[in-house]
């Protein structure tokens, strides 16, 4: 049932931006000037001091990351004097020139992106495996097994921080990136739920043709199964990568040299060095650590969007 | 027999003569049994990934609370000494309450503000934009949030210096005055969590029904009207779910108050539990109170939990057909 709900609501907000079927006032924002009646008018007014909540919301949502570019701009003695000032004067790219020479951010960038991508990757074969297996094989022991599953999701993955910590040191993990891939791939009952449900809002038929033409159940996941889970790969695909990429407290106990460090890792340590009195360098390592991600986000914004509103929605 | 024909449909519509056949009804069963490996073939990666990296890490914790270790030296139990010694520690008890009240702060406030930003933004022709704004936060790195604010709420910063022009007074000392440095988190919080719950509660909105709100309309109820009694109690399973997830999140806190409160704040007044935990665990090398404070943590999360689901039934509407 609510597999079927969760299909729904991702294609009603794939529509969401530019589709306006559902919009209830929509009409009247198309009335032209001269044709306001009163009511109409009344209406009309409402929605531009709708419009104007919104833009000083949005206002508020977008300023931390102006005051980030303009402060990054400016140059250290202006900093001092007159750090309120809303134009650098003169403008300076010296602070980024700073940051880039004083930390490894080019190799932090290829750091994050292999093992997100690596985790992604693994997640997304390993997820739908399970997925797929607890949706539509029968086999002893299922249900219980997934029910450990949505349990384990109560456990903070905090409370597992220092066991896991000498588990990896155990393993020779430790100053590795193997401590952050390998459970990133082997490890996401999230994800197995979210495909579970995908794989159950499939018709059975699908796999019922290529059941009775003798084909096994790894063909029948990867060349029936797999194609038609397409879009909730992308979805899950999202979601962990987001998840990896942001992580920080276990990149942080796990990881010491600043070679193997993750881009959020690595912006931190501009914290204690230099926070207190060049903030122009910090803002300048932060930019650097976030307008990349920012422009990734709106080139592939309808897609994240969705994809995040699916997995908000998914685990009900 | 009955068994075979009622749950095998497909290996029954592969052969009908299945269900009297010996040699079928044998053939079957091996599929059967073949296909129940597969299914434990399936699941083994992720099986064997939480036993290794979840559940052995867990039972770890449970039972390195109960010992005295820093790595080095040899392991010794000491019963519930940890935990007596935790709960009596200022550290932790202050951890536990900063950390709530930054879930029962942020939570509402948050999720508030961004069912109203929702419902305004379903009345809208083109959202995109609003959407790319409210959302950003949530793909930038809490680490970068927590460092652009703390050069915000400097005391000679962008935000003291304007509420000191606006009301007259001094300006705050957001990250150096012990009462303000919790808000400053809180504030945080709220900004960069904001999109993720607005998109979420947008879908469930966009996901009602139109013929629901227009019978009400017709009706003749009001907007106000159609907001309390219509899309409250529709979107009520979604907000529930969404305040489980940013309670349990908000007692995660560590990012935010490790950067943006330089290690927890002036005089401990932003330390969390999950700080509390890190701190003891990797600055001072004592994994057994430490381990017995993710204990304490885990249990909070459960007990909190509980009462949300508790409540759940008091709040919370669900549909007729909804599972």
């Amino acid at each position: 049932m609510s597999d079927q709900r969760m299909t729904r609501l991702t294609d009603g907000v794939r529509d969401a931006p530019t589709d306006s079927t559902i919009a209830i006032v929509a009409p009247d924002l198309e009335v032209r000037p001269g044709s306001a009646r009163a009511g109409r008018g009344r209406r009309r007014l409402s929605s531009t001091l709708l419009h104007v909540a919104l833009i000083v919301a949005g206002a508020a949502m977008v300023f931390p990351f102006v005051w980030m570019l303009i402060t990054s701009f400016k140059t250290l003695p202006q900093l001092l004097q007159d750090p309120l000032s809303f134009w650098p004067a003169p403008w300076t790219l010296d602070n980024y020139v700073e940051a880039w020479n004083a930390a490894p951010f080019a190799q932090a960038y290829f750091n994050s992106i292999y093992i997100a991508v690596l985790a992604v990757v693994g997640t997304l074969l390993t997820a739908s495996m399970a997925g797929y297996a607890f949706a539509r094989i029968k086999f002893r022991g299922s249900r219980v097994i997934f029910i450990v599953f949505l349990a384990t999701q109560m456990i903070p993955k905090q409370v597992t921080l220092i066991p896991f910590y000498l588990l990896m040191a155990q393993f020779g993990w430790v100053d590795s990136h193997l401590s952050l891939i390998v459970p990133a791939m082997l490890v996401n009952p999230f994800a197995v739920f979210l495909m579970r449900q995908f794989v159950m809002s499939l018709p059975k038929e699908l796999e019922e043709a290529a059941i009775v033409d003798g084909a096994g159940r790894w063909r029948i996941f990867w060349s029936v199964i797999l194609p038609n889970l397409k879009p909730g790969l992308g979805a899950l695909s999202i979601i962990v990568a987001l998840d990896v990429w942001n992580s920080f407290l276990f990149p942080l106990v796990l990881l010491n040299t600043p070679d193997l460090f993750t881009v959020p890792l690595l912006l931190s340590s501009f914290r204690g060095q230099f926070g207190a009195i060049n903030y122009g360098l910090v803002m300048a390592a932060s930019a650097v650590a976030t307008i990349p991600m920012l422009i990734a986000f709106i080139i592939g914004q309808r897609r994240i969007l969705n994809s995040m509103a699916a997995s908000g929605l998914g685990g009900r | 027999m009955t068994a075979t024909t009622v749950d095998a449909g497909a290996a029954a519509a592969a052969s009908p003569s299945a269900g009297r056949a010996p040699g079928g009804l044998r053939k079957e069963s091996a599929w059967r049994r073949r296909d129940r490996s597969w299914g434990y073939i399936f699941i083994a990666p992720q099986v064997v990934g939480m036993a290794v990296f979840v559940l052995v890490p867990f039972i770890a914790s449970m039972v390195l609370a109960f010992a005295e270790w820093n790595g080095l030296t040899e392991l010794t139990w000491v019963g519930f000494e940890n935990f007596t010694a935790q709960l009596q520690d200022e550290l932790l008890l202050r951890s536990i309450v900063n950390t709530l009240l930054i879930a029962i702060i942020t939570v509402p406030i948050g999720l508030g503000l961004a069912v109203v930003i929702a419902v305004a933004l379903e009345k809208l022709k083109t959202r995109t934009l609003y959407l790319i704004l409210f959302f950003a936060p949530v793909v930038t790195s809490t680490i970068a949030v927590a460092m652009i604010w703390q050069q915000m709420f400097r005391v000679d910063g962008v935000l003291s210096d304007t509420i000191a022009k606006i009301f007259g007074i001094a300006p705050p000392d957001w990250l150096g005055d012990p009462r303000l440095a919790l808000l400053a988190v809180c504030i945080v919080t709220i900004w960069s969590a904001l999109g993720l719950n607005v998109i979420i509660f947008l879908a469930g909105l966009q996901n009602i029904s139109p013929s629901v709100i227009e019978a009400a309309r017709i009706d003749g109820a009001g907007p106000l009207r159609l907001f309390w009694s219509i899309r409250m109690p529709l979107l009520s399973p979604i907000i529930f779910f969404s305040s489980i997830v940013a309670f349990i999140s908000s007692l995660q806190t560590f990012d935010t108050v490790f950067i943006l409160t330089a290690d927890a704040g002036p005089d401990n007044a932003t330390r969390t539990i999950v700080y509390h935990i890190y701190d003891l665990g990797f600055g001072r090398f004592e994994f057994g109170p430490a381990s017995a404070a993710s204990v304490i943590l885990l249990l909070l999360t459960l007990v909190i939990t509980g009462i949300q689901f508790g409540a759940q039934k008091r709040f919370v509407h669900y549909e007729d057909d909804a599972a």
